[in-house]
């Protein structure tokens, strides 16, 4: 019978992404109330380093997959590869990241391994031996629970939401032979933003600017400066041209879960707040007392973002000093 | 070149969509419906390739019987034909199944370019086309939002998280739309006449040699508990103030002192 649990990491350039993090944590959670093992699972080329990384989150056992082919993700290589130990490893329980790597690959395992997933998950809940995963679905009007029938069961965690557990262990590191498969992708080109842009799904704080900014991002750009945060944009602000189709936060753009999303000169239409709804806090700044956005927010300023946008910005900076 | 659009009927996103009576479905009465937005991008890059160097445009849709609204838009937008799974025995399948559906579908199909969207912003799953890709043994890239065709092979722009990556691909060979991809054309009023005697294929799971017990709300392997709505925030605690810094240290003060995000 199957059992166990594989945490799927994920690394790019020689880094391991905040969600590998989040899946040993969320695995590790798994696994001891399931009373099995957590096995870290890490795809690579020359990634040793990061496997010792992994062992900070308390994986019984790590296994690496290091072979040049897989030094960049491609959907083939990745698929086969995980498939094989899967098959081998024949765990009840795979947890991965609902990132664009683990959105392409989710459908592509289950189709392979015949089996079902449930996709960006908030919460994952377990009774009576039994795993409940709860995901936002209508852009986030409606909270499912899910169970999923026959093994492996796929889970793929929105990322920012699970909490990082460090809990250290001297877990064993295997390194199993790889075969990439048939490979019918090539990665023939990377085009990455500047390094010290910090990446919207992984931001822990956001400042999000909409129409309200007339297009003048400067006094948001210095808000998120001071405050160490990514900026978003409504899709309002992507039409004008103002802010790349990457900045967009909503239904049709990113779907974000920071510790503190703020909002400015953003009204909060339903599609806006389908793609920021699981932040931790909302603060809202509009200078419409009417806007919807204040009846999803916890704390809200009613006022004109370009006053109070740098003035929140000094504040922060005193705090900070 | 052959190429055949997936394309789901989804509530519209300014729909209220509330958890009907049996706790495990949406209310579908009051609901408008219309094409998932993703796919509009995926029937627009479609037509775009067929403009450029000719061939056909199908739209393969499973959905009940008022999703042919949604198949005619797309002909009404130039698709050529539509083929449409409409069984009440797939009703409520999940994406996998409904990748099995598809995936049946197409083997009848003639292709050599499948495009879909990455997501329907119904049940958010982010599964079916990569499901279909690897059902049919051809490759995918996702969230695509550039594409280029040369002799045989496909050029995707796929975005990940900070950036873009350029992958190549040999045909047959499926992609999912992002946005940036273009801006899909709204159907002329002679587009919306033609539509009406584009030829629509109905097919049935038993059509398609699909196993009736793999596909429907019974069989589901992703089995849905109950549906609620997400838990209610507190009531926003407005920030009052004389002037906008009294206002800014009142919010920094909060967030400094209560949440500890700062
Ligand atoms: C299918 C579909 C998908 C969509 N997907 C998305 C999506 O993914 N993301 C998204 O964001 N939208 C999406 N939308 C669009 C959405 O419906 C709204 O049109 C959009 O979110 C509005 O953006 P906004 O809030 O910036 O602009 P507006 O609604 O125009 O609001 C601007 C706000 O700024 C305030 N303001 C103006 N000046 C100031 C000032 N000086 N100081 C303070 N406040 C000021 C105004 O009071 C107003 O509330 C989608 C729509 C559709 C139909």
């Amino acid at each position: 019978m199957a059992q166990g649990v594989f945490a799927i990491t994920e690394q790019r350039d020689g880094e391991l992404r905040k969600v590998s993090f989040e899946t040993v944590s969320e695995g590790r959670r798994v696994a001891d109330g399931l009373g099995t093992e957590l096995t870290a699972v890490l795809l690579g080329s020359g990634v040793d380093g990061l496997a010792e990384e992994l062992k900070k989150y308390g994986p019984d056992k790590i296994l690496v997959a290091d072979d040049a082919g897989l030094a960049e993700y491609t959907t083939d290589a990745y698929s086969n590869v995980l498939a094989e130990l899967i098959q081998s490893s024949d765990p009840a329980v795979i947890i991965m990241g609902a990132s664009a790597q683990g959105k392409d690959l989710a459908g592509r395992l289950a189709a392979k391994l015949d089996a079902g997933v449930a996709m960006d998950c908030v919460k994952v809940q377990l009774e009576n031996g039994n795993l409940t995963y709860t995901r936002p679905m209508f852009g986030g009007k409606i909270n499912a629970d899910v169970e999923i029938e026959g093994a492996p069961q796929i889970v793929a965690i929105r990322p920012n939401v699970m909490d990082i557990t460090e809990a250290a262990k001297n877990s064993a590191i295997e390194k199993p032979a790889v075969q990439l498969g048939e490979v019918k992708t090539a990665i023939v080109e990377k085009k990455m933003e500047t390094d010290d842009k910090v990446e919207l799904t992984e931001a822990d704080i956001i400042v999000s600017g909409g129409r309200g900014t007339g297009g003048d991002y400067a006094g948001i750009e210095a808000l998120a400066d001071a405050l160490g945060a990514a900026v978003g944009a409504s899709r309002s602000a992507v039409d004008e041209g103002w802010r790349p189709h990457s900045d967009q936060v909503g239904q049709t753009g990113k779907t974000v879960s920071p510790t503190l999303y703020v909002a400015c000169g953003i009204s909060g239409a339903i599609q806006h707040l389908a793609g920021m709804s699981t932040s931790k806090y909302i603060v809202a700044i509009n200078k419409d007392e009417e806007a919807p956005i204040f009846s999803k927010a916890d704390f809200g300023i009613v006022g004109d973002l370009f006053e109070l946008v740098p003035a929140i910005t000094e504040e922060v900076k005193k705090v900070k000093e | 070149m052959d190429i055949v659009v997936l394309v789901k009927q989804v509530p519209d996103t300014e729909s209220l969509v509330q958890v009907a009576d049996d706790g495990v479905s949406i209310k579908k009465q009051d609901i408008k419906w219309i094409m998932n937005p993703y796919d509009e991008l995926a029937v627009e890059a479609a037509l775009q390739i067929k403009e450029a160097q000719g061939g056909t445009v199908t739209i393969l849709s499973l959905g009940p019987e008022k999703a042919i609204e949604t198949i005619r838009t797309a002909l009404a937008m130039g698709a050529d034909q539509g083929v449409h799974i409409n069984d009440p025995a797939a009703e409520g399948s999940d994406s996998l199944a409904t990748a099995k559906l598809l995936a049946a579908a197409l083997k009848d199909i003639p292709y050599e370019l499948i495009i879909a969207g990455h997501r329907a912003v119904d049940e958010d799953n982010y599964q079916v086309a990569s499901a279909v890709a690897e059902l049919l043994g051809i490759p995918q890239v996702s969230m695509v939002n550039k594409v280029e065709l040369t002799d045989g092979k496909i050029t995707c722009h796929r975005t990940i998280e900070g950036g873009t990556v350029v992958v190549e691909a040999s045909l047959p060979a499926l992609f999912t739309t992002q946005r940036g991809l273009n801006e899909p054309r709204y159907a002329s009023l002679p587009g919306i006449m033609k539509a009406k005697k584009k030829p629509v294929d109905v097919k049935t799971v038993a059509d398609l040699g699909v196993d009736a017990a793999l596909v429907g709300a019974a069989n589901r392997k992703v089995k849905i508990k109950s549906l609620r709505l997400p838990p209610e925030r507190q009531t926003v605690k407005m920030i009052e103030g004389e002037a906008a810094s009294d206002k800014a240290t009142a919010l920094v003060k909060i967030l400094h002192e209560e949440t500890k995000i700062i």
